[in-house]
C-alpha cells in the first residue's frame, strides 16, 4: 500500500468500516510509514476534540427564552 | 397518508416517531419533548452556517416553526431529526442570503479548490494538547480553525463527527450525493487536521538541550499563536 492509496481510505480507517484484509495491509503500512501514522492519529485526534468541546454554546437562560417563542408560535400556527 | 411508516428494514420505531405521532393528534407537549431535544443542534448547526448569533437564533425558531407547521409532508422515511436539519440548513442559506444581498449562497461555496486535500505537517501532537490551553483560549482555537474552512466543508464535518449523522443522513439533510459528502469529509478532516497542528504539534527542543534538561523545564510552548 502507498501513501496515497492509503490517504485515500483514510476516512473508512476512521469510521472503522475496512474489510479484514484491508486492514492487515494498512497495519504493515503504518508499521513503516511514520507519516501515515501521524496523520491517522492527529486527525482521530482533530474528530475527538471537537466532538468533546461546544464551541457555540447556548446558555440555559438563552435557550428558554427561545423555547418559550418557539412554542408560543406553534400554539399560534 | 398521514401515518408514518417506520423506516424499512427496523424492527423497532425510533422514539421520534411516536412524538411525531401524538404531535399530529394535537399534542403540543410532544412538540416541546422534540424541540428540547433538538434545539441545541440545531442552534449549532445555524451557528455555523450563519456564523453569526441573532442569526441561529432566528433560524433555530424559524426552523421549528417551520417543521411544525409543515409536519404533514413528514413521510418518515428518514430521521425526523435529518428532516429538521435539512429545514434548518435552508432557513441558514436564505438568511446569509439576506444579510449578502445580490450575492448567490450555497452549499457548493468555495469547495472546488484543491487546498489542503494532501497533508503537508507531519509533526506528532502533544499528548493531551488541548491540556495545554485554557478554556477559552482553546474555545477560540477551535473556532477560528473551523471559521476557516468552506462553508460546505464545515457543515458536512459538524453533521458527520460532532453530530454522529451517516454519511447518507448527512448527505440527505444537505441535498448532496454520498460521493460529495464523503470527498468533503475527507477534505474538511485533513484540512483541519493541518491547522490544527500549528497549535498541537509536540515541540521537540534540540537534542543536547533535551539530555541537559530533562522533566519540570521542558520546552513545551503553549502560547496561543498570533
Amino acid at each position: 500500500m502507498t501513501c496515497t492509496e492509503f490517504l485515500a481510505i483514510l476516512d473508512d480507517v476512521i469510521d472503522e468500516s475496512i474489510a479484514a484484509e484491508t486492514r492487515a495491509e494498512i497495519e504493515v503500512h503504518l508499521r513503516k510509514c511514520g507519516h501515515c501514522e501521524v496523520v491517522l492519529d492527529t486527525t482521530r485526534k482533530t474528530i475527538e476534540i471537537y466532538r468533546c468541546h461546544e464551541i457555540y454554546e447556548l446558555p440555559t437562560e438563552v435557550s428558554e427564552r427561545l423555547h418559550v417563542a418557539i412554542m408560543t408560535k406553534c400554539k399560534k400556527a | 397518508m398521514s401515518t408514518i411508516q417506520p423506516l424499512a428494514g427496523q424492527d423497532e420505531q425510533h422514539p421520534d416517531v411516536a412524538l411525531v405521532s401524538r404531535v399530529r393528534a394535537g399534542d403540543l407537549s410532544a412538540y416541546d419533548t422534540l424541540v428540547r431535544k433538538y434545539e441545541r443542534q440545531l442552534f449549532r448547526i445555524a451557528q455555523h452556517i450563519t456564523q453569526n448569533r441573532e442569526d441561529a437564533e432566528d433560524v433555530m425558531q424559524d426552523a421549528f416553526l417551520k417543521a411544525y407547521e409543515k409536519l404533514d409532508q413528514f413521510q418518515g422515511n428518514s430521521k425526523f431529526y435529518t428532516w429538521l436539519v435539512r429545514i434548518a440548513v435552508n432557513e441558514s442559506l436564505m438568511r446569509l442570503r439576506k444579510r449578502r444581498t445580490g450575492r448567490v449562497v450555497s452549499m457548493d461555496e468555495d469547495v472546488q479548490t484543491e487546498e489542503g486535500s494532501v497533508p503537508r505537517d507531519f509533526a506528532d501532537w502533544a499528548p493531551n494538547p488541548e491540556q495545554n490551553y485554557n478554556q477559552s483560549e482553546l474555545a477560540e482555537i477551535l473556532k477560528k480553525t473551523i471559521q476557516g474552512l468552506p462553508q460546505g466543508f464545515r457543515v458536512v464535518f459538524v453533521l458527520r463527527d460532532v453530530d454522529g449523522l451517516s454519511t447518507e443522513e448527512t448527505a440527505e439533510a444537505l441535498g448532496l450525493s454520498v460521493p460529495a459528502v464523503k470527498s468533503r469529509l475527507l477534505r474538511a478532516r485533513l484540512q483541519l487536521r493541518e491547522r490544527l497542528s500549528r497549535y498541537f504539534k509536540r515541540k521537540t527542543p534540540p537534542v543536547s538541550q533535551a539530555t541537559a534538561a530533562p522533566q519540570g523545564n521542558g520546552p513545551m510552548g503553549n502560547g496561543v499563536e498570533a
